[in-house]
């Protein structure tokens, strides 16, 4: 067998592994979304389908599968009905160009090289960026063609919300890329190798934050979540929808928070690496895991604890505070790479 | 797997596929599973109850807008810096006077938007 087939076969197994994994995380990362929010307010969660409540993602599934998909009459039916797969599809395209274990280097499976990625594209931070912007479009999409006030206003906010906060993250990227001279997560990861203390986080910490606050704002978690405040938009953008398309929206909701995490992992927190070099006999796959979910807690802990913020305030932390501070952080990164080199 | 743009192609490809062969998959099995059933009152929008008066094609706020276009500003801006993010090392200290007098250009425009209240969202 030659190395060309082998890597296609490869790519085949890692392609279908990855994203079926992750659905299935997903599926948990929602009941531990609830069973968090439970013992966050005093209260138990799910608890009847399976061992202390753990199947309820699969019995929600399926209760969504058998609902009704309806679409409102007056609604932009094709818009209406692509809105659900745009919004879900380009986390998959993230999960591409995602390392989970070290890349290149000697023959490691069947005297073949097996690389923990799917593909090692030069420029993978910017396809991940461009991918946070198709999101835009499956909220304002869904919003519009919906054909209903609340969902009107709900796309607007989120849209607005989202671009505003994009380029916080847009530009708070840049330091990392600054100091790794490379766009390729891949390469990004190498250059934080050794112990956690060679990790971004400590150089780019204002970068870290931003692109932190900015991420819960891209994935319209609380306390960034006016596109569907309950109180004064019913469920904003998606309110007219029903049924398993909603249940598309909400699923693509977990998977861009795991990959989201994925992100902030690989850029600030040195990816599939070992914190100390003594543990690297610990294969990369299970330290991106374990980095993943202390993430997704904090991101569960964010949003059970602060309150959501009005929407003034919203858009004058991601203009006047966030947006300033990434520019200064690349500025005085940028300064300080080129002065040391 | 030997040209590696053509690689790229067939990885996100393959990527872009399964993404959108499970959400078909989704759609498709409830479209077999769910019930369906017409009545002109369920699709009409949702309005607390009431009988929506107007339509949702209705004019809104230009805030959106101003907020719309500063964003392709900004993010172009961006989008110029990341190359040169990438390469500044190579470029050395001339590259970096350059890119600041860049950014402050944009800055004189940033400072005009804030002090015409384009972020005051009341």
């Amino acid at each position: 067998m030659s190395d060309p087939i082998a890597q296609l076969i490869f790519l085949i197994v890692k392609a279908i592994l990855l994203p079926v994994l992750i659905v299935l995380f997903v599926a948990f990362v929602i009941y531990f979304e609830r069973k968090f929010a439970g013992f966050f307010q005093a209260r138990v969660g799910p608890t009847y389908l399976g061992p202390w409540g753990s199947l309820q993602s699969f019995g929600d599934i399926f209760k969504l599968m058998s609902k009704e998909d309806v679409t409102p009459a007056r609604a932009d039916k094709p818009v209406f009905k692509l809105a659900p797969y745009i919004a879900f599809i380009p986390a998959f395209l993230v999960m591409a160009v995602l390392p989970f274990g070290p890349v290149g280097g000697e023959p490691n499976l069947f005297g073949y090289r097996f690389d923990y990625v799917i593909a090692n594209f030069d420029a993978g931070l910017v396809l991940f960026l461009a991918m946070c912007a198709l999101g835009v479009y499956g909220v304002v999409l869904a919003g519009w063609s919906s054909n209903s006030n609340y969902s009107l206003l709900g796309g607007l906010r989120a849209g607005a919300q989202m671009i505003s906060y994009e380029l916080a993250m847009g530009f708070s990227v840049v330091g990392v890329m600054l100091m790794a001279g490379s766009m390729s997560l891949v390469d990004i990861v190498d250059r934080q190798a050794g112990n956690f203390w060679d990790w971004y986080f400590i150089p780019q910490i204002v970068g870290a934050v931003i692109f932190f606050i900015a991420s819960i704002a891209e994935l319209n978690r609380t306390p960034f979540d006016l596109a569907e405040a309950e109180q004064e938009l019913v469920a904003g953008h998606l309110t007219e929808y029903s049924g398993m398309r909603w249940g598309m929206f909400y699923f693509a909701e977990y998977v861009n928070l795991v990959v989201v995490s994925a992100i902030v992992s690989t850029l600030y927190l040195g990816g599939w690496r070992a914190p100390l070099e003594v543990l690297d006999f610990i294969p990369g796959p299970i330290w991106l895991f374990l980095k993943i979910c202390v993430l997704i807690f904090l991101y569960m802990w964010i949003r059970w604890t602060i309150f959501r913020y009005r929407y003034n305030q919203l858009m004058s932390i991601g203009w006047k505070v966030l947006l300033p501070l990434s520019i200064a952080n690349l500025a005085v990164t940028a300064v300080v790479v080129s002065l040391v080199g | 797997m030997v040209n590696p743009a053509i690689d790229l192609v067939i990885q996100l490809g393959i990527m872009f596929a399964i993404g959108a062969a499970m959400a078909m998959a989704f759609i498709s099995i409830s479209h077999l599973l769910s019930p369906r059933s017409t009545n002109p009152n369920k699709s009409e929008p949702y309005e607390c109850g009431v009988v929506p008066k107007s339509d949702a094609r209705a004019p809104f706020n230009v805030h959106y807008y101003l907020v719309a276009v500063l964003f392709v500003l900004f993010d172009l801006e961006a989008v110029f810096i990341y190359p040169w993010a990438v390469s500044l090392r190579t470029l050395g200290t001339p590259a970096l006077a350059e890119m600041f007098v860049f950014i402050a250009i944009l800055l004189v425009g940033y400072v005009y938007a804030w002090k015409k209240g384009v972020f005051e969202w009341e």
